[in-house]
């Protein structure tokens, strides 16, 4: 569904992607694990629109569209979803209104009608379960004063009702406990279908115990060095990056 | 461009006079002549001076407006058509089309002992000689403009003790074949322990260039209660020179909210003197603006009693080429301790080419009191518009979403239920650009 070649991207004239490579097929989970500033975050940003950042060089097809040439809504019109480190507070649009917008601004993009009241309500009601949040959050607004956990779980309660084809998770694990963690990541796995797949990036491999991955990437200094199974995760966890960082610097990778 | 544009309407005056006084009630002619002396030595302030920062009073009245002398009436809409319905609101409904004074069929209907009339005509005119000219000053040379020229005006009169069960309802619409100026005054009195809620709403029909220069004094009793609401809903060729004069006794309560949806160009002045301890003010004010719309809105509250709180926030969204000013003072007089004032005036200017003016000020003479001021001019939150954006909310929606819930706590101090669900829904529209006209108040056909 995802194939990335040879991904440069910039912020402010700073090349911080510098050929990455990937390809996700559906049903799959990649991790993408890295050292702080090695270009996970930016690559989500990238992958999203965000126009902070520059694309430099490289391509990026989604189910055969050129994703680059998207806008950052009709990429998620495509199924590309992404669940922020930081998620924005919105005061004064209230989360119902904000759903609702969304839903039928994808239902517009393919040509279906708007959504009815009832089906709208059922539909929230339904997708709130999957993360545990109360009947409160519609008439609240958008993660404005919600804990750091609430934050998270609206992040994947948004996924649960977009129904993305791809979701990137981005440090969902950072500032959660274990009972949250554990929330959010029953709730990413109730999600998973043979046809959506899931780019999980984390500097830890503690939630990789809940949510499985496929394969394992390692991002350094904007490119992937390394690419493995589950066990490179538990290596990481054990031995740090500071092995493979010596291996790339001394041109071994 | 000429110096002093007050020049053509003092020879309009001096050349009409016998025509003027001729229809006007007695109180009218007799401040005429004093407001015809002060214009004598005014000059009207030039752009850029200390109150008229970005407001262009030369040239805003430089056109050579009629003034309708003779009081022909020159619409030929009537109040069975004109409808501007604020659902559910059902309110007694009185029009002035241009300058001229109708009421509804439901008029009258408020359940209680309150009146509207026009100045030529009411049953009331101790209050109208009583009352006219004694909260606005001809210091302000649009209120000295208005008042020589003033033939006519509404009288909302509530007698001590009686509550409106319904609102008022005011509707001014411009309707001519020509270049016109309406000269509009408004005096709504409240005796003691009197309430009401009062909208104004300002329309134009047709494309002509109107000129709207108003004068509105409020004299509010002990422990009365008045809401009053002006929204303007105006076209773009429309300019509108409005002072809003406010007088509050001890213990009353005053909530004063001006929204301007669409307009051309406009000045509004608040002046509100709270005279009386234990008293209560909120002033809001909201502008939308977009094209080349102007939206100057001058305020000033003199805190001249002690034991007191107010409240003022105005808000603005600026886009296109408009241009925003906002100046508000709060003035706490010598000996008036235990004052809890507030301002606060927050922007967004959403062009580059859009321009906003914002001078907050407050002047305190008294120990023992809690003033305090905001202000603040930015852009919309790009990183929450990106966030919206991954949702699938398209840039045009996530921006409007953004702008509503800007305006959301000034709609909120909306104390009427009705009137708030509709402004929610008026403000909705105007952001989305479709409908640059309440679409209720079409008329119809």
């Amino acid at each position: 569904m995802l194939v990335i070649k040879d991904l440069h991207a910039s912020i402010e004239g700073k090349e911080i992607l510098k050929g990455v490579n990937l390809t996700v097929k559906p049903g799959e989970v990649h991790a993408i694990m890295g050292p702080n500033g090695s270009g996970k975050s930016t690559l989500s940003a990238v992958l999203t629109g965000n126009p902070a950042y520059t694309v430099t060089g490289g391509e990026v097809e989604f189910y055969g569209k050129n994703l680059l040439e998207l806008s950052p809504e009709d990429r998620s019109h495509e199924g590309i979803f992404l669940s922020f480190q930081y998620p924005v507070e919105i005061p004064g649009v209230l989360m119902s209104n904000f759903m609702r917008t969304a839903i039928n601004e994808k239902r517009k993009y393919h040509g279906e009608e708007p959504i009815s009241a009832t089906d709208f309500l059922k539909l929230m009601r339904e997708k709130r379960a999957v993360v545990d949040l109360d009947n409160k959050l519609a008439s609240r607004a958008v993660n404005e004063g919600f804990s750091g956990g609430e934050k998270k779980r609206n992040e994947i309660f948004q996924m649960a009702m977009l129904e993305p084809r791809l979701s990137i998770l981005d440090e969902t694990d950072s500032g959660l406990d274990i009972d949250a963690l554990r929330t959010v990541a029953n709730g990413v796995n109730r999600l998973k279908s043979a046809d959506n797949a899931t780019i999980v990036i984390t500097h830890y491999q503690r939630l990789l115990d809940y949510i499985k991955p496929d394969q394992v990437h390692v991002l350094y200094k904007g490119r992937i060095v390394m690419t493995g199974g589950p066990e490179l995760a538990l290596e990481l966890e054990e031995k740090g990056y500071d092995w493979i960082k010596e291996q790339v610097d001394n041109n071994q990778l | 461009m000429n110096d002093n544009s007050l020049k053509q309407y003092i020879d309009l005056h001096d050349e009409q006079q016998a025509a003027i006084e001729r229809l006007a009630p007695a109180p009218l002619n007799a401040l005429r002549k004093q407001a015809r002396q002060v214009l004598d030595e005014a000059v009207l302030p030039r752009k850029g001076s200390d109150d008229y920062e970005a407001t262009d009073l030369n040239a805003v009245l430089a056109p050579d407006y009629g003034v309708n002398v003779n009081h022909v009436d020159l619409s030929r809409e009537s109040t069975t058509k004109f409808r501007c319905e604020v659902p559910n609101l059902s309110t007694c409904l009185y029009y002035v089309f241009n300058d001229t004074f109708r009421p509804s069929s439901t008029a009258g209907k408020s359940g209680d002992n309150a009146s509207v009339e026009s100045f030529q005509t009411t049953k009331h005119p101790e209050v109208l000689a009583k009352h006219y000219g004694t909260v606005a000053s001809l210091s302000n040379p649009c209120t000295a403009l208005n008042t020589m020229l003033a033939q006519d005006g509404v009288l909302i009169y509530v007698p001590k003790g009686s509550h409106t069960t319904r609102p008022i309802q005011l509707i001014n619409v411009f309707d001519a074949n020509a270049r016109l100026m309406a000269v509009r005054r408004l005096l709504i009195v409240l005796e003691d322990d009197a309430q009401a809620k009062v909208l104004v709403c300002d329309h134009t029909k047709g494309d002509r260039q109107y000129m709207n220069l108003e004068t509105v004094e409020i004299i509010v009793g002990r422990n009365a209660q008045l809401d009053y609401y002006h929204m303007e809903e105006s076209g773009m060729e429309t300019s509108r020179l409005s002072q809003l004069w406010v007088r509050q006794h001890e213990g009353s309560n005053v909530l004063i909210d001006g929204i301007t949806l669409t307009n051309g160009y406009t000045r509004n002045d608040y002046q509100i003197d709270v005279d009386g301890p234990n008293c209560d003010t909120q002033l809001l004010g909201m502008a939308i603006a977009s094209g080349n719309q102007h939206i100057d809105n001058h305020t000033l509250i003199n805190h001249n009693a002690p034991r007191c709180q107010s409240n003022e926030m105005f808000k603005y969204v600026l886009n296109d080429t408009s241009v925003g000013a906002f100046a508000g003072k709060i003035l706490v007089k010598p000996n008036c301790p235990k004052i809890d004032a507030y301002q606060g005036n927050r922007n967004i200017v959403a062009s580059p080419t859009a321009r906003m003016h914002t001078k907050p000020q407050l002047e305190i003479y008294t120990d023992d009191v809690k003033c305090s001021h905001g202000s603040t001019v930015g852009q919309l939150d790009q990183e929450a518009l990106f966030y919206m954006q991954t949702r699938g909310i398209s840039l045009p929606v996530a921006q409007k979403l953004l702008m509503q819930a800007f305006m959301s706590d000034v709609i909120d101090g909306v104390r009427l239920d009705t009137l708030r669900d509709r402004l929610r829904h008026l403000v909705e529209m105007r952001l989305s650009g479709d409908a640059m006209i309440c679409e209720t108040c079409e008329l119809k056909k």
